[in-house]
Parts: structure tokens; C-alpha cells; sequence
């Protein structure tokens, strides 16, 4: 059976080291944040500028405050032992090689690790990239949540990306909802299998996969 | 006596040119200081370029400025948003210039206009399309990618307490880009709930020097602090 997002999210928990800090981008990556172990000390850092991102008022059972938000704009809680700063310092903190991991989703991952994740390149779409491209080079390893292929059936994990790179071989493995790969330099390998068979990947994305 | 504290927002505002650079503090509302925004969209100051992280929410504030054609230049790091029709009307009929930046660039190179530095090489963006017909260079093995500073004629920022030096706090998140921007304007103008007497902010929290600040008008508590 494939992974749903959520059994998805539960399993890149378990894989975030003991006492990290972490970035989650918006969207998907946020449902890591309920399936981290309170035991395992992680800190989770939003690049609008906190450390210590608690949950969201409603689960915390506080009042929303409009001046606390995460970077996907929405309000959040602060844990104690939490720190407030401003932009420079925030991205300073992710440029810097301080966090431990930053986990995004993604349109495209390549083999070698390029990223595609802000553009689709359409000629209409408005550019917009905000944070995109700071994560994907920031933290000492950088993590993709996606499903394995598009709605239509292609593969995300492409030899090359055909869509705008956010970041060149940022990427060092991909949680999907078929298998976990690890890319880089030396191309992508199957780290563990959910569902299919190593055929069926290769199948699925046209790429001669080999497992670790 | 010095005084930094001006009347109304009128005063606030006063002098902004045609033409003029204006960074505007916050990210998304948090920390976005709508009073000086609505107050320069009445002062009516004309082609501007816009430095602020999005490009306008519904129909207030920068999106408002957008609307009434006073902004000839938006640079911003994240335009597209699920309310921001203002901006994506304007854009899609050509009639506001767009220079996407990387957010941690825009506060990089802010923080670079307010600090003297006359550009700096980072690793964001190389080997994109944000990074065309830029600079690079491979410094102990790793490209960089060269990014000029900012600085600007006006920043409008959106803090919480100030004092009549121009000291100022913030709340929580609401801090992102007001503190660098405020270094890196000549005209930096802040809007405060209260003003505080000189003394009340301890030395240790103060985040923005008074240095950095010309002009501090207080507009109220913001709603989600008034207690019922």
C-alpha cells in the first residue's frame, strides 16, 4: 500500500535526529510537526522569525494572535524557550548552515538533486518565490515530501527537471508516497519501498533505479 | 528637548516625494503599518517603487496604493497570494514593473543598504533564473551569486512601542523586515501603538536604535489588545 500524507509525515518524523532544528515548508511539511515526539526535542524554526513554533491556537487552546503567524501566514503559538527575530537573522540562520533539516514539497526532484519548486514556468503565472529558494540551499540537509507522480501520471523524479530550479543539488532524499529515494551527485537510489516492487519504480518513474 | 514624535500621520508623512523608494515593513498584515500606508495613499505621492515582502492583501494598504495607480515598481519576494487580485490584475495588463527576490536576499540586501556594504555574494538563487545576468563567483569551492544593496528614500515600518528618541519594540513575528528596514532609509517613519516615556524600554529589548528612526506617530492599540 502507498503512504497517505499523513503516514507520510509520521515516517519523515521518525527519520528528524534527536534535538534538531527544522524547518517545514508550507503546505504538506507542516503535518510533520504532529508526529514529532515530544522526547525528541526538535525546534522547529519559521522563517517570518521564530524559534520554538508551538501548535496552533486551537490546539494549544489560547487565542489567536494576528501578530504570531507561521510563514504560510497562519497563527501559531510560541513554546517556552522561544525566540523572536527579524528577517536578516532568520535566513542568516538558514544561509549559515544552522538548521539540521528543512523539509519542502516539490513540483520536481532530479536525480542529482536539483530542486523545482516556486515556478511552473507557465507564461501567465506570476513569479513568486519568497522563501523558496533560501530553504533549498540552507540546511545541512534538505528533504522533499511529495507524491511520486503528477496527477496525470508522470514522475516527479525526473533526470532532469523541466520546470524553474529553485536550487541546484540541494535536494539529499525524497519521501514519497511509493518510496523514499536519495539523490545527489552520484543519482538517485530506492532507501526503502512501501508498496512496489523495484520494477514497478522503475516502471513508474523511467529511471534505472538501483537500491541501497 | 530631541523629539522624534510627530502629531498625525499627516506629519508623519510629510514630504514624501514623487518618485520616491519606499520599503514597507511586515509580512503578510503581521507587523504591516496600515496606518502610514492609508496615510500615504491621502499624502499622494506618485510613482513609487514599492520594497515590501508581498504585494498587497485584499483590497487595503499597499494593495490600495497599487489600485490608485501611485506604484510604478513592486520588489517583493512573494506577489502572488489568494488575495492579492490587485497586484495580479495590475501585473497581468502590464502596468506595475515586478523584481521577484528571494526573500532571504530582499532581507540581506536591506539589512546591506542600512550597514554600508556595497553588495555581497550569496548562495540563494544561483544556477536560477533569479540569478540571470547576475555575477557569480565559486568562493572555497561554492558559487555565489553578487546582490546589491537596498536603500531607500522611506520606510514605513510597523512596530509596537517607541519612544520620543525613536527607540522601538515589536510584537512577536511582526518584527520580520521593519527592524532592517528601518536602517535603510533616509526618511525611516515609524507607526507605535503608544508612545512610552523615555526610560520605560529597557536597553537590553530595545530592537531598533533611535538611530535608525526619524519619525514615530502613535495610532492606538492595535484591535486584538484592546481588552473588551
Amino acid at each position: 500500500m502507498t503512504l497517505d500524507r499523513d503516514k507520510l509525515a509520521a515516517r519523515i518524523a521518525a527519520d528528524i535526529p534527536y534535538g534538531a532544528y527544522v524547518n517545514l515548508g508550507i503546505g504538506a511539511p507542516t503535518l510533520i510537526a504532529d508526529h514529532l515526539d515530544p522526547a525528541a526535542d526538535v525546534i522547529l524554526h519559521t522563517e517570518n522569525g521564530l524559534l520554538g513554533m508551538g501548535p496552533t491556537p486551537a490546539t494549544a487552546g489560547v487565542e489567536v494572535d494576528p501578530d504570531l503567524i507561521n510563514a504560510g501566514k497562519l497563527p501559531v503559538t510560541a513554546l517556552p524557550g522561544a525566540s523572536y527575530f527579524d528577517n536578516a537573522i532568520s535566513f542568516g540562520m538558514m544561509r549559515g548552515g544552522h538548521l539540521d533539516v528543512c523539509v519542502l514539497g516539490a513540483f520536481q526532484v532530479s536525480v542529482t538533486g536539483d530542486l523545482a519548486n516556486w515556478h511552473t514556468g507557465a507564461p501567465d503565472a506570476i513569479p513568486a518565490v519568497g522563501g523558496a529558494m533560501d530553504l533549498a540551499i540552507g540546511a545541512k540537509q534538505v528533504w522533499v515530501m511529495m507524491d511520486l507522480l503528477t496527477k496525470e501520471g508522470a514522475s516527479k523524479l525526473v533526470s532532469a527537471c523541466s520546470y524553474p530550479l529553485t536550487g541546484v543539488g540541494c535536494v539529499a532524499r525524497v519521501y514519497t508516497d511509493h518510496a523514499v529515494f536519495e539523490v545527489g551527485a552520484s543519482g538517485a537510489r530506492v532507501l526503502e519501498r512501501f508498496d512496489a516492487t523495484l520494477e514497478k519504480l522503475r516502471e513508474l518513474t523511467g529511471l534505472g533505479l538501483e537500491e541501497s | 528637548m530631541r523629539t522624534k514624535i510627530v502629531a498625525d500621520v499627516a506629519a508623519a508623512l510629510d514630504g514624501v516625494a514623487d518618485g520616491s523608494m519606499v520599503l514597507i515593513g511586515g509580512f503578510g498584515l503581521a507587523g504591516h503599518p496600515i496606518a502610514l500606508i492609508d496615510g500615504l495613499l491621502e499624502q499622494g505621492a506618485r510613482d513609487l517603487t514599492i520594497v515590501c515582502n508581498n504585494a498587497g492583501n485584499g483590497d487595503h494598504g499597499v494593495a490600495a496604493l497599487l489600485r490608485e495607480g501611485r506604484v510604478r515598481k513592486v520588489v517583493c519576494s512573494f506577489p502572488r497570494q489568494a488575495d492579492s487580485y490587485v497586484f495580479d490584475a495590475l501585473y497581468r495588463a502590464g502596468k506595475v514593473e515586478l523584481e521577484v527576490v528571494p526573500q532571504g536576499n530582499l532581507a540581506e540586501r536591506i539589512r546591506a543598504g542600512g550597514a554600508g556594504i556595497g553588495g555581497f555574494f550569496s548562495p540563494t538563487g544561483v544556477g536560477t533564473m533569479l540569478a540571470e545576468g547576475k555575477e557569480t563567483r565559486v568562493i572555497d569551492g561554492r558559487s555565489y551569486v553578487l546582490e546589491s544593496p537596498i536603500h531607500a528614500d522611506v520606510a514605513l515600518l510597523g512596530a509596537y512601542l517607541g519612544d520620543r528618541l525613536g527607540n522601538l519594540v515589536y510584537r512577536k513575528t511582526s518584527r520580520n523586515f521593519n527592524p532592517v528596514m528601518a536602517s535603510a532609509a533616509t526618511t525611516s517613519i515609524a507607526q507605535v501603538d503608544r508612545v512610552v516615556e523615555v526610560g520605560a524600554l529597557d536597553p537590553e529589548a530595545v530592537v531598533t536604535p533611535g538611530i535608525f528612526v526619524d519619525r514615530v506617530v502613535a495610532v492606538g492599540d492595535r484591535p486584538w489588545l484592546v481588552s473588551a
